[in-house]
């Protein structure tokens, strides 16, 4: 008997907990619900370390495995293969079964192989001073003592590795609609705009409580004329096509000087605002 | 009990990501199943640090989760590009350097 009553309590109500999750995560159909039951073992896991005098490596793992690697999962399930279940066509035949075969093989060999080796091993603990180094009583203390000592090296190289890794990332998730060329910029929309020699600006509004609270209304020029621009073409009851019948009727032009009250020749007063479907919609 | 236990515990951890890796079709259930072995591994590596009685071994796991998430990072960036030109997310569609 090496180890204390608690943490044999502890493990074994955590050590079913992983076991149960890790299967969970194999028999799943859903890939979300593989990833949920991978966290369970990944927590279970993490205060397995706790109990091991490793409390750092714990809690690590709780906020980096956890925190950050499967909701990293979760993020990339939800963009990409959230629908996409196990097809349950076998490409190889009898695949399954032999891989459950083999892999319940290999389990025996490694079980048994660690049982008859290290069967009634004594550990040694992390509770003797030598063990844990000069950096005093205390895991994390220790911990980073030999990472920024002993370990400085490969210490630094992961920095590199996180560099090359968050690069790689970016290097992979670029699409061709970021790159130029790809999608028109507010700058290349602008000139289009002005180019292609339309309408730069915003259409005009409808005449909504001028004459009528109906949206349907068109909205009028200072010379009194319907601005044929302000009249939706999706809603239905809108009679552009019936204005434009009118105007080419009336066959004028929008009077200039109707603001200033100076008559055109042969202007006889009457405007196309009074044509006979704007009439009806403003009733 | 000794710390075997968890030994055995991360064997058969280890053999359930193996399986699932040869099992699963889904390229990111691919990926959870490679976790899950790196997690039994570093189960194994804290439980060996205990019996060593030094601290190597948790450095070593500490290595590993720093490898484990740049390799998450390029893993799933990967499987991103993959399904979005493929739109599809399993092993199986991805077979152009199959012959």
């Amino acid at each position: 008997m090496t180890v204390s009553v608690y943490e044999e309590i502890a493990f074994w109500i955590l050590g079913p907990l992983s076991l149960a999750g890790a299967l969970g995560m194999l028999f799943s159909r859903s890939a979300v619900h593989s990833a949920l039951w991978l966290v369970l073992t990944m927590l279970s896991l993490g205060v397995l370390y706790m109990v091991q005098d490793a409390p750092f490596l714990g809690i690590v793992q709780i906020i980096v495995y956890t925190g950050a690697i499967m909701m990293l999962f979760l993020f990339v399930l939800m963009l990409a293969g959230r629908e996409s279940s196990d097809s349950v066509v076998e490409v190889l035949r009898g695949q399954r079964i032999w891989a459950s075969l083999l892999g319940i093989g290999l389990a025996g060999l490694v079980v048994a192989g660690v049982a008859r080796s290290l069967g009634d091993v004594t550990p040694a603990g992390l509770d003797n001073p030598a063990a844990n180094g000069s950096g005093g009583p205390g895991n994390v203390a220790n911990i980073g003592q030999s990472l920024f000592t002993r370990y400085l090296f490969p210490f630094e190289l992961t920095s590199a590795l996180l560099i090359t890794a968050a690069i790689g990332a970016m290097v992979l998730a670029y699409t061709r609609k970021q790159a130029k060329g790809g999608k028109n910029r507010q700058r290349e929309m602008v000139n289009m705009r002005f180019r292609e020699n339309t309408r730069p600006g915003a259409l005009p509004g409808p005449g909504v409580f001028a004459t009528a609270d109906s949206v349907a209304t068109p909205a009028l020029l200072p010379d009194g004329s319907i601005a044929k621009e302000s009249l939706s073409r999706i809603i239905e009851t809108t009679p552009v096509t019936q204005i434009e019948e009118d105007e080419a009727l009336a066959d004028r032009h929008p009077d200039a000087h109707a603001l200033t009250g100076a008559a055109r020749d042969g202007d006889d007063g009457a405007s196309i605002v009074a044509s006979p479907a704007s009439e009806e919609r403003s009733e | 009990m000794t710390p075997t236990y968890y030994l055995v515990l991360s064997g058969v951890l280890f053999t359930i990501g193996t399986i699932g890796v040869l099992v699963r079709r889904n390229a990111i259930v691919v990926f959870m199943c490679i976790e899950l072995m790196l997690n039994a591994v570093n189960l194994t590596l804290v439980t060996f640090s205990r019996i060593n009685g030094g601290l190597d071994g948790q450095i070593m796991a500490f290595f590993v989760m720093v490898v484990a998430a740049a390799e998450v990072v390029v893993g799933l960036a990967i499987i991103t590009s993959i399904f979005r030109t493929r739109r599809s997310a399993s092993v199986d569609d991805s077979n152009l350097l199959k012959y």
